[in-house]
């Protein structure tokens, strides 16, 4: 069976070795920070910072450095700029948002085009956009290594000012808990793990690996300690079957040419997602159904 | 006895408008206060000033002691995920860094706070799955955790048939008497209250009166407060505020009245 799964080669691998070990990495703070992205409503916030991260990688590859400071420089100041600018709080911030995340998707486009002019690089642009963990470039290992253990720090140490200001703000502020720099931290830390997991999957599906296993997770369980182990569970699982599948793939039609690894690990994501409403216990509603006697004659 | 809590002429203003002017109250250790007045009077940023969330224009506020809050609504999504004993633990610790191991001794508080609000059937629950009478008493838990010297809670009993509102306004008691806690609890309807209350602080057009439920609920005494006629009546035992003739200031008392009636 083990046989048939991997194919030969793959344990002797050195860039199996790297995404193997980055992917993992990456996988688990991705998950963890997901946890709290999702709690606390700002999964369009994580999908705004995948697209400017995007230009960042565009940016990074027509300068001709690695993609992974273009991705991390624009995320972290994307992630600076809306906490500065409060539009994470402001009504009627969608078109605004949209436009300017619009905006970002073209400044890439021009960016990616130029730089491929430049380095006739073919891949660069879908390494870019699609990622490929295949290709980490080694140097950069130690700061992305680094980088995640940074943005799982900070998740970790303000874990339960998180968990208290999504329960409510105002008793978290009563309580002392600087709400205001909790939130931006922690956005900082979003910021960083879209950077991450950018590299692993891409700067366009990053968000996947950010709140797919989050989400899956928040529906099976019920603490929070429980979720942010499932969810990186999942995270890991996904990355490391898409990094086998990937590799098995380049005996796949069309013959040595593997399939992009962001495919496997996004279609593994999603599936276990879509697998949490297959089972009954898992299949709960919004809201609780039956008659609480409590609430039953309660007046308007 | 010291006081817990004293306010001394305080005044608020909010975006230009004046909401509080010249409000003044001791609360003492172990002492039921309810904080009644109409929707919009002012109780929520009066609460809020004690909690130091709201400064002061003019006045003064003196703090003796820790201080618990229930806020008056949750806006939580169904997956949170927060289980109620995990929500009563945040109550103790929730403001802290890092992260912590799971202890035995904390596990047993957590329970013996859910028992004490008889929340204990719905402990891993999730908040969010909760009706509004069950959150309260989940929220009680988690201000009561910490043992504070003074509990505030913010319209607890709005929103809730007339069997939570009985059961919430017993638990509160029976907590504060049995840990000393004071409690200041709004609501707009005091009826639910006078038999616990050993304060009022009544809240009307910004000003407040303050004294036992017989001396406060007076019509001249809640006239003066309101700058216009009221009435007190009454009726099977509960108390209806009513305003003597239909002006402009009638419709919070009105909703005021159907509320108590």
């Amino acid at each position: 069976m083990l046989k048939y799964l991997f194919e030969p080669g793959f344990f002797s691998s050195g860039p199996v070795h790297t995404a193997v070990g980055v992917g993992a990495v990456v996988a688990i703070t991705s998950a963890v920070v997901g946890v709290f992205t999702v709690t606390r409503g700002q999964s369009f916030a994580g999908h705004s910072l995948s697209d400017i991260a995007t230009t960042g990688g565009s940016a990074a590859f027509l300068a001709g450095v690695n993609q992974f400071w273009g991705y991390l420089a624009f995320g972290a100041g994307a992630a600076a700029f809306m906490e500065m600018t409060g539009v994470q709080r402001r009504r009627g911030r969608d078109v605004a948002t949209g436009v300017v995340l619009g905006s970002a998707l073209g400044l890439a486009a021009l960016f990616l085009y130029l730089g491929t002019l430049r380095s006739s690089t073919t891949g660069a642009s879908f390494t870019i956009l699609f990622g490929s963990v295949f290709v980490l470039t080694p140097s950069t290992v130690p700061a992305l290594i680094a980088s995640a253990l940074l943005a799982l720090a900070v998740a970790l140490l303000l874990a339960r000012m998180l968990l208290l200001s999504s329960l409510s703000p105002d008793i978290a502020a009563a309580r002392g808990v600087p709400v205001r720099a909790v939130g931006a931290a922690y956005l900082m830390a979003l910021g960083v793990s879209v950077a991450l997991s950018a590299m692993v999957i891409g700067a366009v599906l990053s968000t996947a690996l950010l709140i797919g296993p989050a989400a899956t997770a928040l529906r099976v369980t019920k603490g929070p300690v429980r979720a942010v182990a499932v969810a990186a569970a999942i995270g890991v699982a996904a990355t490391w079957l898409g990094i086998v599948l990937a590799y098995d793939s380049y005996y796949w039609p069309p013959a040595r040419h593997g399939w992009p690894v962001s495919f496997f690990v996004v279609t593994l994501i999603v599936g276990g997602y879509l697998l949490t409403y297959a089972h009954p216990r898992w299949r709960r509603p919004a809201r609780r159904d039956e008659p609480d006697p409590e609430h039953a004659c309660s007046p308007a | 006895m010291a006081e817990l809590l004293r306010l001394d002429g305080v005044g608020v203003r909010l975006g230009g408008r004046e909401i509080l002017r010249d409000v003044s109250f001791t609360i003492a250790p172990g002492e039921f206060t309810g904080l009644i007045g109409p929707n919009g009077a002012g109780k929520t940023t009066l609460l809020r000033v004690i909690l130091g969330l709201q400064p002061v224009a003019t006045g003064a506020m003196l703090l003796n002691g820790s201080v618990g809050y229930v806020p008056q609504k949750l806006a939580i999504e169904p997956d949170t995920p927060l289980r109620v004993r995990d929500v009563v633990g945040l109550g103790l610790d929730g403001h802290k860094l890092g992260i912590r191991l799971p202890s035995r001794a904390r596990r047993e508080r957590v329970n013996e706070m859910l028992t004490a609000v008889g929340a204990q059937r719905y402990a891993n629950a999730r908040i969010g799955e909760l009706s509004g009478g069950e959150q309260q008493r989940v929220m009680i838990a988690h201000a009561l955790i910490a043992r504070p010297r003074l509990l505030l809670l913010d319209e607890p009993l709005a929103n809730l048939d007339i069997a939570s509102v009985g059961g919430i306004v017993s638990v509160l008691a029976r907590l504060a008497r049995a840990e000393g806690t004071a409690v200041l609890i709004s609501a707009h309807d005091m009826n639910p209250l006078v038999p616990v209350m050993d304060t009022i602080v009544y809240v009307a057009s910004g000003r407040a009166a303050v004294g036992s439920t017989d001396q406060v609920v007076q019509p001249e005494v809640l006239s003066r407060l309101y700058g216009q006629h009221v009435d007190v009546l009454r009726v099977h035992g509960r108390i209806l505020v009513v305003a003597a003739e239909e002006t402009g200031a009638v419709p919070a008392d009105a909703e005021h009245v159907t509320a108590a009636g």
